[in-house]
């Protein structure tokens, strides 16, 4: 190491940030080191977000820097003037967001955007800038260079998209970048891409990388050095081998705990010899797409042939990327949409019902959905929400659904006096164990968990999957969790169905799927996970290469070919 | 891209159709008997009579409605009541001076209510954006009439700074323009401020920023472009209602066009030649519509018209 090296680069000194009077950051300090990842870790409303933007001087109006410094390369970047601060941003700092949909001008193609910024920082002719563009996109790994940089963003995926903002930050060669969640909105084998990337930018140019994560096995994957920020507060600071070994800090102590470790869990409880309460067979969910003048109509074969069954007080989780169709086999289940095929709770055919005969089924499979702040409304009192269901289908009157709303709150473990107050009065822990409440009103036998603690911090995650458990047990429910994450669906399922471009692939025990995967896809997909444990480092580089997904669309009378599927040992199965 | 043209040609057809219908049967059925006026206070019965059935007025609605279908398929539209020639002559000599006007007003409003629109918005909240904000609603609210025989007074007569009307070079067509301008301009103001101040908060606004441009740049190159998209359908539904505001003030300023033909007539009970304004108008409007339609997607890649 030269004598260069041992200087930090960027560093933060003592720094605050106020909205108003309330202080959101408060004395922070931390020092990033040349070609070093130093990774800011915490849940949401810690501050790490807005750290980021105080650095980038992209404070919303509302912010101010009370106290602290940020000093870059000898200069406090928070006295400089606007306009020296324009002309650092992009070109010795650069900036990764975690929305890849949304961070891209719709209106401009990719190269129009890459070309912007060089032409800012840099006085290039036309040529060169074109061919440092196409350089920086090959840099990336983005296939098919050539076309893409005349593409608009609306036509390349997420994770193509994250590669355009990685490309846009890395142009001008920065010496700090900084990624705030770049991979949370992705999925993990997209994830996996990216950080690799990140990776072997980050060997290639020599940056260093200012990462901001929630998730701690993104932190185990990437970090030299570890900032642990709750509340607008430093808890812990460390080497990432010692944070993860001999975490000091409480919050620390407690974070770790809870984030869920895939390959941490055993064999769960045999539920073979239960009686089956849902029994799907041959459920196709398809969508037609219009046709036009001179196009025939094409379907999209969200859902092609599931077959599983689920058991009486069993988890069974549905795991798989976006656009797999979990979500579409939870809304077929619940009737919400139009499906073929046969689905039968406790032996009675839902396939087809309507009015009155469909509405009493409804008592019985209740969902929960994923965000849940958009899942309760705004204008009511938790009393009407959770009391609705008892409502609509028993009529019954105020003062025993009182009564049954607070006996119901104290199940999910908040107090009586919630039923007055509104939504917006609770943390969005508290509104998800609301959502239960209220999907527990009318004592369903089935619950569909559609992604119900994604939106939530990894503690709160942890509680909410408790009292998912401990319901469960008390009341004989059945779940059929629909989850991306690997290790929650480890920890809460007893058997786990893989599903790929609208299919199962792989079904099996928990143990069995997760830990002895034989399916290609399934292997692939959890090779991706991060796992929070710095002595197991994953090498991402096998997954760089493009793995096609077939195209959902297919023409009129387009006929699936038949899966086969081979026992590997009993109850688990893998498709061929 | 033709069949989707085509398609909303056909559209567009039917609802001409429809909108000539209308204003044929709201005309049958006005209590203002044209023949009486043609033949003026003096006449007698037989006189009356006479003419009625030399116009054909005499005829059942379908009838004469099913006449004039079909010599407007041959591109005429009948003879003026009152003038004594064909309204497409009438029309036709009208057109052009008012779409020089239309051409200007429209421009002045997107031009004065798209740069207010920017700067409220930037400004958010403060004096300026308020300011403005009041200024937008008097526009909004100001009856045409008012707003024109004021403009008039002012700059015409007080400071004359322009003539005070009829038909000529630029000078002339300023001060209607800029009346027309100004009063649409309070509508497209407040668009345009909410639409940007949408997007400013949109993350690749941030993006931009963060890439190290300018605020110039960033306003202009990625604000702006993104706030229009919507705005411009807006154009085409603005002109039904810009060809009101077109009648009042070409009849203020003796402007020699389509708008102040519409106004003799309507006086007149000048059936042929309404009907005729009529049909220009919804043509106008049609055609605004569509060419909206067909300039969205050279801004934004998004829309696709051979999905529609």
């Amino acid at each position: 190491m030269s004598q260069n090296d041992s200087q930090a680069i960027l560093s933060v000194q003592r720094l605050s940030i106020e909205f108003g009077a309330k202080r959101v950051v408060d004395d922070l300090s931390f020092a990033l080191y040349p070609r070093q990842t130093l990774c800011i870790a915490g849940e949401s409303g810690s501050g790490k977000s807005l750290t980021s933007l105080a650095i980038m001087g992209l404070l919303p109006k509302q912010a101010h820097t009370p106290s602290g410094a940020i000093v870059f390369e000898n200069r406090d970047l928070l006295s400089l003037a606007e306009r020296e601060r324009q002309q650092l941003r992009g070109k010795d700092i650069g900036m990764i967001f975690q929305e890849p949909m949304t961070s891209l001008n719709p209106l401009m193609t990719v190269g129009q955007q890459l070309a912007e910024t060089l032409r800012r920082h840099e006085p290039l002719s036309r040529q060169a800038i074109a061919k440092r563009c196409r350089e920086m996109l090959e840099a990336v790994r983005m296939p098919q260079v050539e076309k893409r940089l005349t593409q608009y963003p609306h036509e390349l995926s997420g994770g193509m998209r994250q590669r355009v903002m990685i490309a846009m930050a890395m142009l001008c060669r920065p010496k700090v970048l900084i990624a705030d969640e770049p991979t949370t909105a992705l999925d993990v084998t997209i994830q996996a891409q990216i950080l690799e990337l990140m990776r072997e930018l980050q060997q290639q140019y020599g940056t260093s990388l200012l990462l901001i994560t929630h998730d701690m096995g993104v932190v185990a994957e990437m970090a030299d050095q570890v900032v642990v920020m709750n509340q607008g507060r430093v808890e812990e600071q460390a080497p990432v081998r010692q944070l993860f070994a001999t975490p000091q800090a409480a919050y620390t102590q407690k974070l770790l705990a809870a984030v869920p470790v895939l390959g941490s869990a055993g064999i769960p409880e045999d539920l073979s010899q239960q009686p089956a309460l849902l029994e799907v067979r041959n459920l196709s969910v398809r969508f037609a797409l219009r046709s036009g003048w001179f196009e025939a109509g094409k379907n999209v074969h969200a859902v092609e042939n599931l077959n599983f069954d689920l058991r009486a007080g069993e988890t069974l989780g549905l795991v798989g990327e976006s656009g797999c169709g979990k979500s579409t086999t939870g809304k077929a289940l619940m009737n919400m949409l139009a499906y073929e095929g046969s689905v039968k709770l406790l032996g009675q055919e839902l396939n087809g019902l309507h009015g009155d005969a469909l509405q009493r089924v409804r008592r019985d499979v209740q969902m929960v959905f994923q965000d849940p702040y958009a899942a309760l409304n705004p204008r009511k009192t938790i009393f009407e929400l959770v009391g609705e269901p008892l409502l609509i289908h028993d009529r019954l009157p105020n003062a025993p659904r009182r009564e049954r709303v607070a006996q119901l709150l104290h199940q999910v473990g908040l107090p009586a006096d919630a039923m007055a107050r509104y939504p917006h009065q609770f943390s969005g822990g508290q509104r998800q164990r609301i959502c239960i409440a209220r999907a527990l009103a009318l004592n369903p036998k089935l619950i569909i968990a559609d992604e119900s603690v994604s939106a939530l911090d990894v503690s709160v995650q942890a509680q909410v999957l408790e009292l998912l458990e401990q319901l469960r047990e008390e009341q004989g429910l059945s779940y059929l969790f629909i989850s991306h994450d690997m290790a929650v669906v480890e920890r809460i399922c007893h058997r786990v169905a893989v599903m790929y471009g609208g299919q199962i692939v792989e079904i099996g025990r928990r143990d069995q799927v997760l830990h002895n995967p034989q399916h290609a896809y399934t292997k692939r997909l959890l090779s991706a996970v991060p796992l929070p444990d710095v002595e197991r480092k994953r090498d991402f580089k096998s997954l760089l290469q493009e793995f096609r997904t077939p195209s959902p669309i297919k023409e009129l009378g387009f006929v699936a070919p038949v899966q086969q599927f081979v026992q590997v040992s009993e109850e688990h199965a893998v498709a061929t | 891209m033709l069949t989707f043209i085509g398609r909303r040609i056909g559209y567009s057809l039917l609802i001409l159709l429809g909108v000539s219908l209308i204003t044929y049967l709201l005309l049958f059925m006005l209590p203002a008997d044209p023949a009486r006026q043609i033949a003026g206070r003096s006449a007698t019965p037989e006189v009356v009579a006479g003419i009625r059935a030399q116009l054909g007025l005499d005829l059942p609605f379908y009838q004469q409605y099913a006449h004039y279908l079909g010599n407007l398929l041959q591109g005429d539209l009948g003879r003026s009541y009152i003038q004594r020639s064909e309204v497409t002559e009438l029309l036709g000599s009208r057109l052009q001076p008012s779409l020089e006007l239309m051409a200007a007003g429209i421009g002045f409003e997107l031009l004065i209510g798209i740069s207010l629109g920017v700067i409220a918005a930037l400004r958010r909240g403060g004096i300026a954006d308020r300011l403005l904000t009041a200024l937008s609603f008097i526009g909004v609210s100001a009856p045409q009439f008012i707003a024109a025989m004021l403009f008039l007074y002012f700059f015409a007569v007080q400071l004359e700074w322009f003539p005070m009307g009829g038909y000529g070079g630029l000078k002339h067509l300023m001060l209607p323009a800029l009346t027309l301008g100004l009063l649409g301009s309070g509508w497209y103001s407040r668009m345009v401020r909410s639409s940007m101040i949408e997007v400013l908060h949109q993350d690749f606004i941030r993006t931009a920023r963060a890439k190290g441009l300018s605020r110039a740049r960033v306003v202009l190159r990625h604000v702006l472009p993104n706030a229009i998209v919507p705005i411009i359908p807006m154009i085409g539904i603005d002109i039904g209602v810009f060809m009101g505001g077109l009648v009042v003030v070409e009849s203020v300023f003796g402007w020699p066009g389509i708008g102040q033909l519409a106004w003799q007539a309507i006086q007149q009970v000048d059936i042929p030649v309404i009907v005729g304004v009529t049909t220009i108008c919804a043509v106008a409007i049609v055609l605004g519509n569509l060419i909206a339609d067909l300039v969205i997607p050279l801004i934004d890649p998004r829309i696709d018209i051979k999905k529609h």
